[in-house]
């Protein structure tokens, strides 16, 4: 910590003390008493939260580029740097998670009644394992906090769950590290053609993003990523891990699911995904591909999600129906539907998270989410029935919350590219008010007929403190979500500039070359605002023992000071 | 009839003329708009503070297993301060917006006024502000939703008084109006749809608004799911337009839509055809009616001001605002007029048979809803307009009639403790006795839907089916013809329905028992001084437009009427542009000759004779069939409800059940969905994918163990190793 105050400027140690104070956190949480976990845990995450503000005025809205970042050489024999940056994409991101994280927490202090002290902690190692996923820039690094984030969840959903909660667990780990192997293999794959066309072993991204693939290679890489990513997001059909994960795992865990972890694999989709694989991202059986699977996600999850009597499960599956716009908004591959796309992941954080902490809310009162066990609770619980009609209206995206404006976007932007796909997914509106009203009309209206539900209780203090600044975000951001995509767009530009210049020839063109500082159309993405490829080169090649690492953490200098 | 030079005239030229118009005539400065729709806003917000209040106060009532009295040591100041807030912040609106309607008359306004608040989205590819668009036409929308608007409020804090849920009332109500000006003010499409969807969730919480009882919640339940099947085309139609032209904003839209888009191309009939789906959701026609009549489960004022006067015309209001997209697309007008003319015919005898004075109303809203498109659709958007403006005045007042009477029924059934349907108008009967001035304005009311000279429906439903004929004259004319020839059965129709319901609630020997007739009483001054008002418009409110042809003959007393055409002249500057594309297709297409084609155009109907002979045969024909229908519902023998039960057979059967739409729609619509989604729930999700699943976690495992063989370990020890020794690797070289 002194370390990190004696540093000049809040970007220069901002994006480091986002990952590691909630390690810290997580020894604090440990070596004080049971009792005091909780409120420990919420303070120190609320603390992270607040210092992640500061992002958001020191971030520059006009770069597309990655900012606040440095590199240190961490394993230099292999090539793994410990290299962070953040870009308009992982910004909000972050933001997310540390926002979430105090909420979700603050949510569980009732719903975690053992072993309370490891629980906390785990919460804290979640939220530094997905901070790190979104700001780290080498894909080493990024692939050990992807991994990282399965250890806690995947306990915290074997320990804290409901009954079935083992195979729940082990089923959310099994899906994941399986298509995060693939990734791995994938990802190795490219450190060795790196190795043999850079002539320096690397995992830096921006490295990465300099070798040539075919598109034959591309193809392949980008099957394992994707499925890897489609896992997480999760895409139909790889989606029947979540509705059991979800429904088993405590309030919290479900929170920070739904909210970010759902996210990282969105997020791998516009990171590495795109901008790694362009010839593979705008190949038209892919985004075909790709676009269908999302369409399908949109109304299979809203069809399933309808005949759910299991309120949690539910909403588990709407999830799914979100996640959907977001992926057709990313393959729609236009502004407007990768911005929409990420309005979404945002939206649905908030509005999603706001959901299962409604929905743990009720737990605790009535100790059942089954749909037919409420009814008629507006009038005993009626700011809890205010609530959540507010949160299922912001997820259904009514105009003026913010799941229009993603919803919107998204499919505007598939319309530019693909009008018959947004065509279809657009009917996801309906069925939107299909799956959701006839919960809210069983759950809040309707008679008060069981006298079980004549003792709800209504929202408390710490139920507000928790409800209020979500539901306040769900209105800003659907009334006044200008400053969000601002913020956004250079670096979703950026993205789709470099897909778009790598079309199908290209890739295969790409073959030959072992540096092409000829071409600079491949590497248009974020640095290169700052700083030209051939500079870049040489710093990186010729000294494979300085810290080349420096030479990226230079380029947005500007940022820095 | 309108000034017929500038349509002869090339449409660049009159562009030019209208811009010189411009810089000639005198500014237009809005008088603070954006707080005519921030003010029911802050009713809302007022509203909804007193209604959690009093929600969390009651609900503790009923933990305890009491009910909160409301009339113990005086009312609470829950149930006083919206009486003042509710109905006070849409009298300043009212008062703003005739404010602003005075600065806008005084000056020549030829194109709209944009105000600009912030940036909504911009995406940089794609832009929208947050801005309110000031011209002829939302000015009217705008003094139609206050001013009616404000009526009605004033009306519900009698008939709402006693409901429990009075400050949440309120709140609903104001929310509604804000979104319903938001609907009409915004100045392009996302904004519109904001206020569009905005006042389908206000419809949506006012019809289940005594969500305890399960009917109630899913008729609210039923609009809103149905109004997205429209607003689904809505979107659509959106995204073409943005696809196409790179904005939504209605004034670049509009302007440059006639040299951008192909007359009657693909494109713009498609655009048209989903706006005509967003329309028909809103606005209640074929196909997606059906939640209407259901919506009636609402409380009454609810049913005049969302489901009568304002909320439901917001697709006409659209349609009349796209007159561009729609002029430009033969196809797209003539599908809005023959879903119009179709709706206000099926409507209309659906009502024939109906027994809830509601549904009845209901029933004719849809009608005249569908003369309204019919309007838009033959291209009389001022016409179409003009009679969404009367019908807001008679259609508001009928409903708040019907809920005196309903308010009056239930409280003489409350007192003996009956059970019988206060709404039922074979439990009625006679009621005029009780309820004379409720009575008398309803009268008048039935008379102006009748189409009945010189009551405000008789000019504006006149209009409508006048220009239905004169269309006959371009292209489809057949179809128009036809649609003509049923816009006056329809009319026919609809003086019957009124007068049967008239004389069924109000004259004969009452049927509501003897005992309860001692307690029918008049509504108080806050619900009868409304109704009046309404009256005094119902009348008069159709004097603001009457036909040249009509005004100097005797039906305008030879010229004495005032203001001839002012509705049309008013909004000639928003309908201009598609009225020149009409007329030149028309010119084009040799339907017209360029000399004096207006005249041509608009001289006979199709079966001969002129405006004034058709207008003189359809209003004495309605007079004959209303005092037919006096004379012979008189003369049925009713029974009350109770012993009647429902019609057993014939036609009668089927126009009670309307025509089993409904069920219809349950077997080949809803049942299918749900049969479905439980298939892809129960079968594809957990069988087929997860059975999957499970095999290939089968597989892998076998083949984990085959691996292991030459390897080190299964793939999740591996992970799992590899997490813990990284971490391991960061510690020693991080700290």
């Amino acid at each position: 910590m002194s370390l990190l105050l004696e540093s000049m400027s809040y970007g220069s140690w901002v994006l480091h003390a986002l990952i590691w104070l909630p390690l810290v956190g997580m020894g604090v949480v440990l070596a004080l008493p049971e009792e005091r976990a909780k409120t420990v845990a919420f303070w120190w995450s609320l603390v992270v939260f607040v210092l992640s503000l500061g992002l958001w005025w020191s971030f520059d809205p006009e770069s597309g580029a990655l900012q606040m970042a440095s590199s240190v050489t961490w394993i230099e024999a292999w090539g793994v740097h410990y290299a962070l940056g953040l870009d308009g994409i992982s910004l909000f991101m972050v933001l997310l998670t540390t926002f979430t994280t105090p909420l979700a927490i603050l949510g569980s202090f009732n719903y975690i009644q053992k072993k309370e002290r490891a629980f906390y902690a785990l919460m804290l190692l979640l939220e530094m394992g997905v901070v790190g996923v979104f700001l780290a820039t080498d894909l080493f690094l990024f692939y050990v906090f992807f991994e990282l984030t399965l250890v806690p969840m995947y306990f915290i959903v074997g320990i804290w769950g409901g009954e079935r909660r083992i195979y729940a667990a082990v089923k959310f780990f099994l899906y994941t590290a399986l298509g995060s192997l693939l990734m791995l293999v994938a990802i190795l794959y490219i450190y060795a053609r790196a190795k043999a066309q850079l002539g320096f072993p690397s995992f830096a991204y921006m490295d990465l993003l300099r070798v040539p693939l075919t598109l034959q290679e591309q193809l392949w890489l980008f099957s394992a990523f994707a499925l890897a990513f489609s896992i997480k997001v999760p895409l139909f059909p790889l989606h029947t891990w979540l509705p059991d994960a979800h429904v088993e795992a405590p309030t919290p865990g479900s929170v920070v699911l739904a909210a970010v972890l759902l996210k990282m694999g969105t997020y791998g989709f516009l990171r590495f995904l795109l901008p790694l694989f362009p010839g593979a991202a705008q190949h038209p059986t892919v985004v075909t591909v790709m676009l269908v699977l999302g369409v399908a996600g949109i109304i299979y999850a809203a069809w399933v999600a309808a005949v759910q009597p299991d309120a949690k499960k539910l909403v588990a599956y709407t999830s799914v129906a979100h996640m959907g716009f977001v992926v057709i908004g990313i393959f729609a591959l236009t502004v407007n539907g990768v911005q929409g796309g990420l309005v979404v992941m945002i939206s649905h954080g908030i509005s999603t998270g706001a959901l299962f902490l409604l929905l743990g809310m009720l737990y605790e009162r009535r100790h059942t989410r089954l749909i037919e066990d409420f009814g008629g609770l507006a009038r005993v619980a009626p700011w809890l029935a205010t609530a959540f009609v507010i949160t299922a209206l912001a997820s259904i995206g009514l105009p003026g919350t913010s799941g229009f404006v993603g919803e919107f976007l998204a499919l505007l932007g598939t319309f530019e590219s693909r009008p018959l796909m947004a065509i279809v997914a657009s009917t996801g509106v309906i069925f939107a008010a299909y799956y959701m009203l006839p919960m809210v009309q069983k759950v809040f209206f309707n008679q008060l007929e069981k006298d079980e539900n004549r003792e709800v209780k209504d929202l408390d203090r710490r139920e507000l403190t928790i409800l209020t600044p979500m539901l306040a975000l769900m209105i800003i951001l659907g009334v006044f979500p200008t400053p969000v995509l601002e913020r956004m767009e250079p670096s979703v530009r950026a993205v789709l500039e470099r897909v778009e210049a790598a079309s199908p020839d290209r890739g295969l063109a790409a073959e030959a070359p072992v540096v092409r500082d000829a071409e600079p159309v491949e590497i248009t993405l974020p640095a290169v605002q700052a700083a030209a490829p051939d500079s870049r080169l040489a710093s990186a090649s010729d000294t494979e023992d300085t810290d080349h690492g420096n030479a990226q953490g230079g380029l947005p200098a500007a940022d820095q000071d | 009839m309108l000034s017929m030079g500038i349509f002869s005239l090339p449409l660049a030229q009159e562009a030019a003329e209208a811009a010189a118009h411009a810089e000639a005539a005198g500014h237009f400065e809005p008088f603070l708009p954006g707080l005519i729709v921030l003010l029911p806003l802050l009713g809302f917000l007022v509203n909804g503070v007193l209604a959690l209040v009093h929600g969390r106060r009651s609900a503790d009532a009923v933990r305890r297993g009491e009910e909160l009295d409301l009339d113990t040591g005086g009312r609470p100041s829950t149930h006083t301060l919206p009486t003042w807030v509710g109905p006070g912040v849409l009298l300043g609106s009212f008062l703003l917006v005739v404010a602003n309607f005075l600065r806008m008359r005084g000056v020549e306004l030829h194109e709209a006024v944009v105000v600009n608040y912030w940036t909504w989205m911009d995406t940089g590819a794609f832009r929208v502000e947050a801005a309110l668009q000031l011209d002829q036409l939302s000015m009217i929308m705008m003094l139609v939703v206050t001013g009616v608007g404000f009526l009605i409020h004033v009306f519900s804090v009698g008939y709402m008084k006693d409901d429990p849920g009075y400050p949440r009332y309120f709140a609903y109500l104001n929310l509604f109006v804000f979104f319903m000006l938001v609907l009409v003010t915004g100045a392009s499409f996302p904004v519109m749809f904001v206020g569009w969807e905005g006042v389908g969730l206000c419809s949506y919480l006012l019809i289940g608004f005594w969500f305890g009882d399960r009917e109630k919640s899913d008729a609210g339940k039923k609009a809103f799911i149905v109004n997205r099947i429209g607003d689904f085309g809505f979107l659509i139609a959106l995204f073409l337009i943005f696809v196409q032209m790179g904005t939504l904003d209605f004034v670049e839209v509009m302007g440059r839509a006639p040299d951008e888009l192909v007359y009657g191309g693909a494109l713009v009939t498609a655009v048209t055809l989903f706006l005509l789906l967003g329309a028909a959701g809103k606005s209640a026609q074929i196909p997606l009616y059906v939640w209407l009549p259901d919506a009636m489960a609402g409380p009454t004022p609810v049913s005049a001001l969302i489901h009568a006067a304002t909320m439901v015309t917001a697709g006409v209001y659209m349609v009349a605002r796209s007159s561009v997209l729609f002029a430009l697309s033969p196809v797209g007008s003539v599908t809005v007029a023959g879903i119009g003319v179709a709706t206000a015919l099926f409507a209309a005898t659906i009502a024939l048979a109906q027994y809830d004075i509601k549904k009845v109303l209901a029933y004719s809203t849809v009608s005249q809803l569908g003369y309204m498109f019919l309007g838009v659709g033959v291209g009389a958007y001022a016409a179409g307009v003009f009679h969404l403006m009367t019908h807001a005045f008679f259609k508001a007042l009928l409903f708040l009639g019907s809920g005196a009477v309903i308010h009056s029924m239930h409280h003489a059934l409350h007192h003996t403790h009956s059970h019988d349907d206060p709404q039922d108008m074979r439990n009625m009967g006679g009621l005029k006795k009780f309820m004379p001035l409720t009575a008398f304005t309803m009268w008048v009311a039935t008379l102006a839907i009748a189409g009945i000279w010189p009551f405000a429906g008789f000019f504006s439903k006149d209009e409508i089916i006048w220009y239905a004929g004169a269309a006959a004259t371009g292209p489809f004319a057949s179809f128009y013809t036809v649609f003509w020839v049923l816009a006056l059965a329809a009319a026919m129709l609809t003086a019957f329905y009124m007068t049967r319901m008239m004389v069924m609630t109000f004259h004969g020997s009452n049927r509501t028992g003897d005992e309860e007739a001692k307690h029918l009483h008049e509504a108080p001054l806050t619900m009868t001084v409304p109704l009046s008002v309404l009256a005094f418009l119902s009348v008069f409110g159709g004097w603001i437009n009457v036909p040249e042809a009509i005004r100097n003959s005797f039906l305008g007393g030879f010229g004495a009427l005032p203001m001839s055409e002012w509705l049309h002249d008013w909004l000639d500057p928003v309908t201009h542009t598609a009225t020149a594309i009409r007329e030149e297709a028309l010119v084009a297409g040799g339907f017209l000759d360029g000399e004096h084609h207006y005249h041509g155009y608009l001289e006979h109907a199709p079966f001969g004779g002129g405006e004034l002979t058709w207008a003189l045969a359809s209003t004495l024909a309605a007079l004959v069939v209303v005092l037919v229908a006096v004379s012979v519902v008189r003369r049925w023998q009713i029974e009350p409800a109770a012993k009647a039960g429902e019609p057993q057979s014939g036609l009668k059967k089927v126009l009670y059940n309307k025509w089993y739409v409904d069920e219809l729609y349950d077997l080949i619509i809803v049942r299918p969905v749900l049969r479905t989604s439980r298939f892809l729930w129960r079968i594809v999700d957990s069988v087929i994918i997860d059975g999957l699943v499970n095999l290939s976690g089968g597989l892998a495992k076998f083949a984990g163990f085959v691996v292991s063989l030459f390897q080190t370990g299964s793939v999740n020890t591996y992970a799992f190793i590899l997490t813990v020794g990284v971490l391991l690797i960061l510690w020693t070289v991080g700290f």
